[in-house]
Formats: C-alpha cells, structure tokens, sequence
C-alpha cells in the first residue's frame, strides 16, 4: 500500500472547529514532512471543510500562527530540509518559506463535493451521528476508496460504518483538546476496520508524535467512558449536598473536594465548563442507547441547560460563564441552580470551609506535584492521612476517589480497555491527572 | 606604540540591569523599555559622577546590531538625549560585533592620547530582546562572515561554539572538559547572584551542578552545548567616564576613585578565514600579550580577570589563551578552583557574560565597569579581596569568532 499516495489529498471535515483545526494543523505538518522534507515530487492538497466561510477564513490565521510555532520549535530540522535553497539563508527566511509551502497546500471549502477526490477523511465535525452518516455514505458513494477517521468521543464507529456502508474503511482516531498540544489519541477500531488503515493509523499517529491508546468500540471509549461517569457521580454527590447546603455550596464544594484533596488539575465542575454543558449532554444522549442498564443523564444538567448555563469557551480560548463565572481564570462566582442567579464564592468560602471539616496537614497541590519525580510518594503520604481522617470532606473525597477506580475498573472488565495501565494513560495523559484512577490509594 | 604616553583614567561606572530571563521583572510578551531608557540611565548616572555634562568633551557609543535589533542607526545622535549640556559636542558610534564597547574604550582612550579631549563618555548598549531567539540568531550571526551563514546551524553562534567544543572534547578529553564547563555555569551564577544588575541575579536554583550538566539537544539545539554553557539575551547598557590627569582635574576627584589603565590592544583578524586552530583563541593570545607588554607586568600580578565567556567553553580556551593554564589545561585550572571567586585569580566576579548578562554592545564597557568597582572597592556584595601582590586587572573582550579583539590593563590610580 502507497501511504504516500494516501496523504495527497486529504480532507478535514469540521475544519474551523475547536477540533478540526487542531487536526488540520497536524495535518499540514505530515503533509510538509513528506512535500519538503522528503521532497516528494506530488501535488499535496489539504482541504479545510467547513460550513462557515467565514469561520474558514478565521481558520487560516489560526493554521498560520500554528505553523510559526511549529517552524520555531523545529528550525534546526527546517535548516535541513531547505539546504537546497541558496536563497533562503536567514532563519526568519526559512520559516517564511515553510509557512508559504505549507499554506499554498490548503485548500477550504464549504463544499462536501470537495471530499470526493481525497484518499483520507478526517472528521470532526458536531456529535450528530445522523448528520456524519450520511455525508460519510455521500463521500463512500463518489470515492470508494476513501478512508474514514473519525474523531467522535461517543458515538460507536461499529454504527456509524454500518449505517453508511463503509465496510472496514473507517476507524475511530480521537483527538484531545487541543489536539496540537494534547499528546493522547485513543484509536478505535471497529470489528471491521481493515487492517492497511488501521496500520497506517498507527504509523501517522507515531509520526505525530502521539501517545496512542486502543480503545474498544463502546459509546464514550474510555476517556468520555470514565469522565461522563465520573461527572454524573459528582453530580449525585451535589444533590444530596444541596437538599441541606443548597446548590451553589454543593457546586463550590464537590468541585473543591474533586481538585484539592483528589489533587486534580481542575475540579469536575470547572471542568464540565470547560467541555460546554451543552456538549456533556450531547455526550450523555449519544452514549445512552448503548448502555440501556444505566441512567446517563442528571436532572441538574438538564435543568442547567435549559437555564442558557452552557459553559464552554469563546474564540480567544478565555472561559464563558457556566456553573461558575471566572475572572482571569480564576472562579469566583457560583452558579445557584434552585435560584437561577450566580453567588460570589467569598460569601460561601468560609461556611463551606467549615462544613468540610478537617483536612490532611501534609498539603500537596496538583501543580507542584504533577511533575515531582517523588510524586507517588507525595500521594501516597497525603492519601492515607486523608484515610485517617473522618471529616466531611476526607469521607467524601475518599468515596469519589472509590468512584473513580470502580469506573475504571469497569472499563477494563468490560474489555473498553485493553488494561488498567491504558485507563491510567488516558486519564493522565488526555486529562492531566497526576495519577491514574485504578491505583492503591483508594 | 609601546608605552602610554599619557595616563588615561576611568571611572564614573555605571551597569543598568542585565534584563532578560531570569530577571523577576523580565515578561517576554509585556511592553519593554527601548534602547533610549537604557542609553539615558546609564550615561546619566555616569555624569552624575563626574559633575554632569559640562564636564564632558565627546562622547564614544559601542553597539553591534541597533540597526536590526531596533532598526535604529545614526547612533552617535543619541548621545544629547542623555542630557542637553551634551548637544553639539562630538559624539561617535563604533562597531565590532561583541567587542563594540571594547571599541568604545579604545576609542575614548585615543582620544586622551591625541589630546582631543580630557573627559570621554564611553557607554555601550545593546536591547535585543526585541526578537526571539531564534530570530535574533540570525542577527547575531552577523558577527561571523555573512557567506557562511547559509552553512551555518540555526543558532548560528552557539554552533561555532559548539564545533569548537566538540574539537576541544576530541583534543583534551570530554569528560574533564565538560566538567569545567559546568564548574564555570557554577561560579558565574553564584558570582551574578552577589550582583543586583545581573540577568542570574534573582537565580534560586538549589542544583547549579544538576542544571549546568543537562544532557545536550542536537535536535532542537546543538551538538555539544547546552543551553547553560551559553549567555543569554540581554537588553542593558554601561557607561563609564575616559579621563587625562587634567579631566580628572576638571571633575573635581581624585585618581583613587579611578583605574588607570597601564596597557592596552585591539587588534582584528581575518573575519573570511576559518580559525587557525579550533582549540585555541590565537587573537585573544596576540591582543592579551600585546596588552601586558604594555603594561609590563607578568601574569601573576593579575588580582582579577573579566572575561568574554559567551559560552563557558569560550571561557575556558579565554583562561588559556590569557596564559593562565597551559593549552589543553584550562579545564583542571577551572576544576581546581583558581577561577572561582576565592581562587587565585578570581574571574568574572560578577558573573560574566553567562552570569551578569550580554547586552552585546554593552559587555566590553561592562568588564570595565566591573573592574574599576572591584580596584576601588565598589563592588559592594561582589567586592573581592585585592591583595598588594596582585594589584592589576585585565579585560578581555572579543567580537565574533575570536575576530575582533580588546584587552585592557587596569590597576588602581594613586
């Protein structure tokens, strides 16, 4: 199989979304290895697809800055690539130079026709799987030869290619925000999926220099499989908080508890808000006829949406109100859901510090400890201090952390994941966490 | 010329901050002060010394690359921005790569000897942090012969230095030398951190010796330096005053407020030629002896060296080209303490272009100013013990690839 050949003409479908353009620019930079760093004599074509014109056009500034950056960090192997070129002799002039060639590689269009003449279809576009059936049968129809990947976090790909008659010729390759930064990928493959792409998929995926992850085909997979979970349980939690504290301190508490004494990056419900509400209940629904067993939705949620408390992010990547408001950042007001208006956190700081109750001494924070050599240490002192405490606080951080082990554990069992060391992975490396969630500390 | 026909003084040093990372205050991406503030505060603060502009004859500005860096050039006129009293005096700009303010000192010292003036302000600056790393590497490179840069690696400086390291690794043995090179990261950071204008000032790490022997990157960086062996980018400027006996008259102090310099050398090679040996500083040797020829004294009258340590490899090849170690021993000098802040010749007490920071037009009046602080007692934190037995200095600064070249010799006046 000429891989080569695979990678002239690739298209993006949902380019200019928070996604697509991250895989786009990934994209751009494969395509650059092969057109100028190994100076195939092809005509490479990259096309940005998109609904939006104008989100395009938005699109290309974003590709352009991504590109610097890629050239800055990797002016030493560039140096190379454009010896050839007595006319470029400052770094400032080989990176111009490689933006250009790259850039004069893309294409966008509004237009799904655009995809017929591609080999490989990325896509990215909205949780929707009606709506990539059929533009996915739409390509297959015109382009049987077409390969198709799929960046769905909760959609099975077994239905998708099924449903559109793909017939092996998709796999499920799903991406981390940002995915330009995120160094996790969680490859599905579907009882089908042939095995050149599913090869190549691999390769590419090492060529991006990602750290890949197998994932059984099962709605959510294993990072929306352990996070949606582990959201919903923090949600259970806040009920019960709020029939005594109300809502806006079992917000501000649970979050607390999920990030201080979990030693998590962020707490669960600023991270919910950083994934939009409304995409966690996108999520929720698309994975829900696969689990008919199990409840995957929350009265809370709902009731949020349906008060506009949506979360998610603008363009400059700064946060939108959900179930907290933020300054630089920083929380510092709290959603209260029976009231529907938000409460500054100073005036609940110190009533919830207190319903907390007693915390470890040793005191250990996510950012000090993420990158500490002696971090299993660290968290292994602070656990089993935080075991011998029975305050509020130290029980239910102890039943959360229980929580997130038996859904890891589930995973596994039910064969989502290969092993616990690739749940651990997924949650470390596409989540950030400081340590994995089937671990011996709880 | 092989004797001083003239005593020719200095003194009135002033160093603005080292500013580049490491400083507290350092924010690549927040508004920065430009090349104006820098010329102002250092040339204001050296006539503030002297008894203010009046006092002045001319005045000699080093810098190498404003024209890139800030896209400014016409320097000389910005010497009346530091004060008024200076308009329509006679001001010059000189350049040679690194040495610039090297050139601003053997500029305003001529002019004593031809007895154009009394009173010189030397001052030297550079603010580069103006552009990134990588692009400021490209102007940096203009200190080698342009026809190479194409060859040349991305950072193209740190590349000739680390070729000359791998050479120095093959000759003398890598491990030794790798050792010194760490040795010298260690002492210039613990020297800059006795020095409240240096870039490493602020600098808290607890393992120097762990963060100088980080494993080298050839994929990102080059093939046998660090980032450590290496001075950073720096935005700064120095100034201090050139004086006759009779300047120092005019300003009202006495000569043992002020250096006197004993001897002195510039001289260039061949900017089109590679280096004759890629182990050894052969310029640097010719500039150093033809200094203390002049000065006629012997290596061992030297109390304090500062030296031009853009790399720490360069640093060591500076101690054997000054005659210090013998070729191939610059490494055990270095390992066995004498460079070090209590050693036998303590060198770069404020940290060096690794440690204090190299604003590259600024550094050769920097090492001046350095040097008039530590024979007059002024070093404050970073003051050194000169013993009766040593009491000259020397420093040493060097343009491009050892290229261009400015030794002087100092001691205390009476």
């Amino acid at each position: 199989m000429d891989l080569i050949r695979k990678m002239e003409n690739v298209s993006v479908l949902g380019a200019a979304g928070k996604m697509g353009s991250g895989i786009l620019v990934l994209l751009s930079f494969e395509m650059a290895k092969l057109k100028i760093g190994q100076k195939e004599d092809k005509d490479f074509v990259l096309n940005a697809v998109d609904v939006s014109q104008s989100a395009l056009n938005s699109l290309l500034g974003y590709v352009k800055s991504q590109l610097v950056k890629h050239a800055e960090k990797n002016i030493v192997e560039l140096r190379t690539w454009y010896e050839d070129r007595e006319d470029l002799i400052d770094n400032d002039e080989i990176i111009s130079q490689f933006v250009y060639d790259v850039m004069e590689m893309i294409q966008t269009s509004t237009r799904i026709e655009t995809a017929y003449d591609s080999q490989l279809i990325f896509e990215a576009i909205k949780e929707d799987k009606a709506l990539k059936v059929k533009l996915f049968s739409q390509i297959k129809k015109n382009n049987p030869d077409a390969w198709f990947l799929t960046n769905t976090s909760s959609i099975p790909i077994g239905e998708i290619e099924k449903e559109a008659g793909l017939k092996g010729d998709i796999i499920g390759y799903h991406f981390y925000n940002p995915p330009v930064i995120q160094k996790l990928l969680e490859i599905i493959k579907t009882d089908h999926t042939n095995d050149d792409l599913a090869a190549f998929s691999v390769n590419l995926a090492k060529s991006m220099r990602k750290i890949v992850v197998q994932s059984r085909d099962v709605a959510g997979f294993i990072g929306n499989g352990h996070f949606m979970r582990d959201a919903l349980y923090a949600l259970k939690l806040a009920e019960e908080l709020a029939k005594t504290e109300g809502w806006a301190k079992a917000f501000f508490l649970i979050d607390t508890i999920s990030r201080d004494l979990l030693v998590r990056p962020m707490g669960i419900f600023q991270l919910l808000d950083y994934v939009g509400i409304d995409v966690t209940r996108f999520i929720l629904e698309s994975m829900q006829p696969s689990f008919p067993n199990e409840k995957l939705s929350h009265a809370a949620l709902n009731q949020l949406f349906d008060n506009e408390v949506k979360g998610g992010q603008f363009a400059d990547g700064s946060q939108k109100n959900g179930i907290f408001k933020y300054q630089k950042g920083r929380i510092t007001e709290v959603y209260d859901l029976e009231n529907a208006k938000y409460v500054p956190t100073e005036n609940i700081e110190m009533d919830c510090a207190a319903l907390l109750g007693e915390l470890p001494t040793l005191k250990i924070y996510w950012k000090s400890v993420v990158r500490d050599v002696k971090k299993a240490d660290h968290l292994k002192k602070f656990f089993n201090e935080l075991h011998q405490i029975d305050s509020v606080g130290a029980n239910l951080a102890i039943a959360y952390g229980k929580n997130s082990k038996a859904i890891g554990l589930m995973l596994v069992d039910t064969k989502v994941a290969e092993s616990k060391a690739d749940v651990n992975t997924v949650l470390q490396t596409g989540f950030f966490h400081a340590y994995g969630p089937i671990n011996d500390y709880f | 010329m092989n004797v001083l026909r003239k005593k020719i003084y200095m003194l009135a040093g002033y160093n603005t901050i080292s500013m580049g990372t490491g400083r507290n205050e350092f924010h690549p991406k927040k508004p920065r002060p430009g090349l104006e503030h820098y010329i102002q505060e250092a040339g204001q603060a050296t006539l503030k010394m002297i008894g203010g502009a009046k006092n002045v004859d001319e005045g000699v500005i080093g810098n190498f690359m404003a024209s890139r860096f800030n896209k400014q050039a016409n320097l000389p006129a910005f010497l009346p921005m530091i004060d008024a009293g200076l308009k329509y005096k006679p001001s010059v700009s000189v350049e040679g790569a690194c040495a610039s303010g090297g050139l601003a000192l053997t500029t305003g010292m001529k002019s004593i000897l031809a007895e154009t003036a009394d009173v010189v302000l030397a001052l030297g600056f550079e603010v580069q942090n103006s552009m990134k790393a990588m692009y400021g590497a490209d102007v940096l490179a203009g200190a080698g012969w342009q026809k190479t840069r194409k060859e040349g690696h991305a950072y193209f400086f740190p590349g000739v230095f680390s070729d000359r390291a791998g050479a120095y690794y093959e000759k003398f043995g890598r491990e030794i030398t790798r050792k010194a090179m760490a040795k010298w990261y260690c002492n210039a950071i613990e020297n800059a951190r006795l020095c409240k204008t240096a870039q490493e000032f602020h600098n808290t790490n607890m393992d120097l010796e762990g963060t100088a022997n980080t494993p080298v990157n050839p994929r990102a960086f080059v093939d046998h330096l660090n980032v450590f062996d290496c001075s950073k980018v720096s935005d700064g400027a120095s100034a201090i005053a050139i004086v006759s006996e009779e300047g120092l008259k005019r300003i009202g102090l006495n000569a043992k407020d002020a250096v006197e310099i004993v001897g002195f050398a510039h001289v260039a090679a061949d900017i089109t030629q590679k280096p004759e040996v890629m182990t050894g500083l052969t310029t640097m040797k010719v500039a150093v002896e033809k200094a203390m020829r002049m000065a006629g004294i012997t290596i061992d009258q030297l109390g304090t060296v500062e030296v031009h340590d853009c790399f720490s490899i360069a640093g060591i090849m500076a101690i054997e080209a000054i005659g210090l170690a013998e070729e191939g021993k610059g490494p055990e000098f270095v390992l066995e303490g004498h460079t070090s802040r209590c050693g036998k010749i303590p060198v770069n007490t404020t940290g060096g272009l690794i440690g204090w920071g190299h604003p590259t037009g600024a550094t050769g009046v920097h090492q001046a100013v350095t040097i008039w602080e530590q024979l007059t007692g002024n070093a404050g934190e970073a003051q050194i013990e000169i013993i009766k037995e040593r009491p000259y200095a020397m420093s040493v600064n060097m343009g491009g690839d050892d290229k261009s070249l400015v030794a002087v010799v100092y001691k205390r006046g009476e």
